[in-house]
């Protein structure tokens, strides 16, 4: 009943799960269903959720090749520059440009760059820090990082419909459906 | 469910996690360890000497500001002596982390599981440490930032082609990189702890650090990717931080440093060293903090079983300088290794010899290798004969070079010694407050291992149509 009341302000319904398999049996079904606004929380990565869920393939390894293809350019930019433009200094005769000895550094910045846009990347991407979320109003929601499977249908979804898709989630085996305050 | 428990025994070895394990039994266990009000006494007394003796390197490196380098034993000709031995000794250990969390990841070696988090911290650890050594042997520490390209009122670069520079940058990154990959890896346990957390402090302390982790899926494929590519590229980063270190000796022309064998010598010796590492610490804390259910004899046997092999590389490294300088018919080469082994430094080599090429080859043997008393006893050795090795390359090279009239000795002070051991206080004491405010075993990949984490897979629900949709935003 505080269901219809509140619908406006509901931000999602979230099913308990026990086992990963329920779960990605769940994503599958929901998916099937026709359910797109829906996100998954477990406490540790499961193999083929990604796939159960629809998640087309990460950009980050875009980001993280520009980041070192940023590096790299950086590094031997700043060298060579350096070496035969700005200061150029003859050493026992070696040529300004010897681009062999610039190779240890440039290797290094490629790496520190791209292993920075990995990680800034990935957060980024992933919208964090992230102080406050809606989800972390479920009261059994600290399981999430123990040992319990959610799945949750977002209200934003097309099909959302709070007495229907509170069905649906207790015939995906659901072991307990919450409703998320906004 | 069967092949599962085979998965984790493979060929009648030890398990890598003893059976009966839960999601939630592996998350309370090791969460207790740091959110129990109750601090072990072990804990206290081992925190407060390790405490004192990082104070001990405070009061020698303040002192060495103020008085300068003359304070420590090095002189013309060994200008580089305890500084450079303990930058690459701790640089070694620090590369053991590195490579049980990449390589070892790479290589889907899922024993690393329960040895890489503290693995990585003592990466950390032993890097910081190794870096505060070049620092604080520049003449004027004040003006380290001039080995950075910035833009200056002198118009002056760093030297490009100086390796001494290539270090700046390969540890630089190393540290950065191992920091990143470290703190990526924390992060969901991090988030297990701000919803265990009883107390309110505790609960905004790993709240913040966890960056509003939830576990959604969509994140963890996105983490997943990134751990993966952290992985591999922190893998290539490793081989060539210990290379570029080596390549400050291999460059230079002294006997016994001018050789092209550096490189694969050093990365094995700095893997070698760092398991040994490794075995040091995993050993009393297992014991002391009941963990020998995901600390198994299996992690022991394989890291005994890493240690013969890099040792063995080590010990083939030693045989080709000795064979190098009779085959290159090069006097001053030859010099070097008869007075390696026979000249003052003697005792050494030969300390040398026994702790890293005769102690391992105890390893051989299933015995040795499953007795944690034993395997900590040949750590032990070995961390002291990779500190040797470096002496004996760094200090016997340089004493005698090319000219007699240029000969001399070197003898360490006691600064020189308050600062070394200073620098394991450092470490151990950083190591202390990493056990008591950090999962010393990463809580998630710990839950991957456990038998029912392994879903049925695609056979479970037959469904194909859900491959070509677009993602949820």
């Amino acid at each position: 009943m505080r269901v219809e009341e509140e619908r406006g302000r509901a931000w999602g319904l979230l099913g308990e799960f026990e086992t990963p398999d329920e779960l990605l049996h769940a994503a599958r079904l929901a998916r099937a269903e026709g359910y797109r606004r829906m996100d998954a929380y477990t406490p540790f990565p499961i193999h083929g959720l990604s796939d159960a869920m629809g998640f087309r393939p990460t950009k980050l390894p875009l980001v993280v090749l520009a980041g070192a293809v940023i590096g790299c350019v950086a590094a031997l930019g700043t060298m060579w520059f350096s070496a035969t433009i700005h200061y150029p200094i003859n050493v026992a005769g070696k040529p300004y440009a010897s681009w062999p000895m610039f190779i240890p550094i440039t290797f290094e910045l490629t790496v520190l760059f791209a292993a920075l846009a990995a990680v800034f990347g990935m957060l980024g991407m992933n919208g964090l820090p992230m102080p406050y979320h809606p989800v972390f109003n479920a009261p059994r929601f600290a399981f999430a990082s123990r040992d319990r499977f959610f799945l949750c249908i977002e209200s934003r979804d097309a099909l959302f419909d709070p007495a229907n898709t509170r069905a649906f989630l207790n015939r995906l085996g659901a072991r307990e459906v919450v409703e998320v305050e906004e | 469910m069967s092949d599962v428990a085979g998965s984790g025994r493979r060929r009648g070895g030890p398990p890598v996690i003893e059976p009966g394990h839960t999601y939630a039994s592996v998350t309370d266990k090791i969460s207790s360890i740091v959110l129990s009000r109750r601090t072990p006494l072990f804990w206290v007394l081992g925190f407060f000497v390790s405490f004192l003796l990082a104070m001990g390197l405070l009061v020698a490196v303040s002192y060495l500001f103020a008085k300068g380098l003359g304070i420590w034993g090095i002189n013309q000709p060994v200008e580089w002596a305890f500084d450079i031995i303990n930058f690459v000794w701790w640089i070694g250990i620090g590369h053991a982390g590195t490579l049980i969390s990449a390589i070892l990841l790479l290589l889907r070696q899922e024993w690393r599981t329960s040895i890489n988090r503290f693995a990585e911290a003592m990466t950390l650890f032993a890097v910081a440490c190794a870096g505060l050594f070049p620092l604080i042997h520049l003449g004027r520490p004040w003006l380290a930032y001039w080995l950075f390209p910035y833009p200056n009122t002198m118009a002056l670069w760093p030297q490009w082609r100086s390796p001494l520079v290539w270090d700046v940058f390969a540890v630089g990154t190393y540290a950065t990189v191992s920091f990143l990959f470290w703190f990526v890896g924390l992060i969901p346990d991090l988030a297990t702890l701000r919803d265990r957390a009883r107390r309110k402090g505790f609960q905004i302390f790993y709240g913040m650090l966890a960056m509003g982790w939830r576990g959604s899926a969509l994140h963890w494929h996105r983490y997943e990717m990134a751990y993966l590519l952290l992985a591999g590229l922190a893998t290539p980063l490793v081989i060539s931080v210990h290379t570029v270190v080596s390549f400050d000796f291999a460059v230079g022309i002294i006997p016994g440093w001018h050789s092209t064998i550096f490189p694969p010598y050093f990365v094995a010796g700095a893997i070698y060293a760092g398991f040994a590492m490794v075995l040091l610490l995993s050993i009393p804390l297992r014991k002391v903090y009941g963990l020998e259910d995901f600390i198994t004899l299996r992690h022991l046997q394989n890291m005994a079983k890493v240690m013969l092999a890099t040792g063995l590389v080590v010990g083939y490294g030693y045989v080709m300088e000795a064979f190098m300088a009779w085959y290159s018919a090069n006097p001053f080469e030859k010099y070097m290794i008869v007075n390696r082994m026979k000249g003052p430094y003697a005792p050494a080599y030969w300390a040398l010899m026994l702790c890293n090429i005769v102690a391992p080859q105890f390893l051989w043997f299933k015995r040795v290798r499953s007795s944690p008393p034993a395997l900590w006893a040949i750590a032990l050795i070995v961390s002291i004969g990779m500190w040797l090795e470096r002496f004996v390359i760094i200090v016997v090279s340089l004493h005698r070079d090319f000219l007699p009239s240029a000969w001399g000795m070197y003898r360490p002070t006691g600064w020189d010694w308050t600062t070394f051991v200073g620098t394991i206080g450092l470490f151990l004491a950083l190591m202390f407050l990493f056990i008591r405010f950090l999962p010393m075993i990463s809580i998630f990949e710990m839950r991957t291992l456990v038998p029912e984490a392994r879903p049925l897979g695609k056979e479970a629900v037959p469904d194909d149509s859900v491959a070509d949709e677009p993602e949820p935003a």
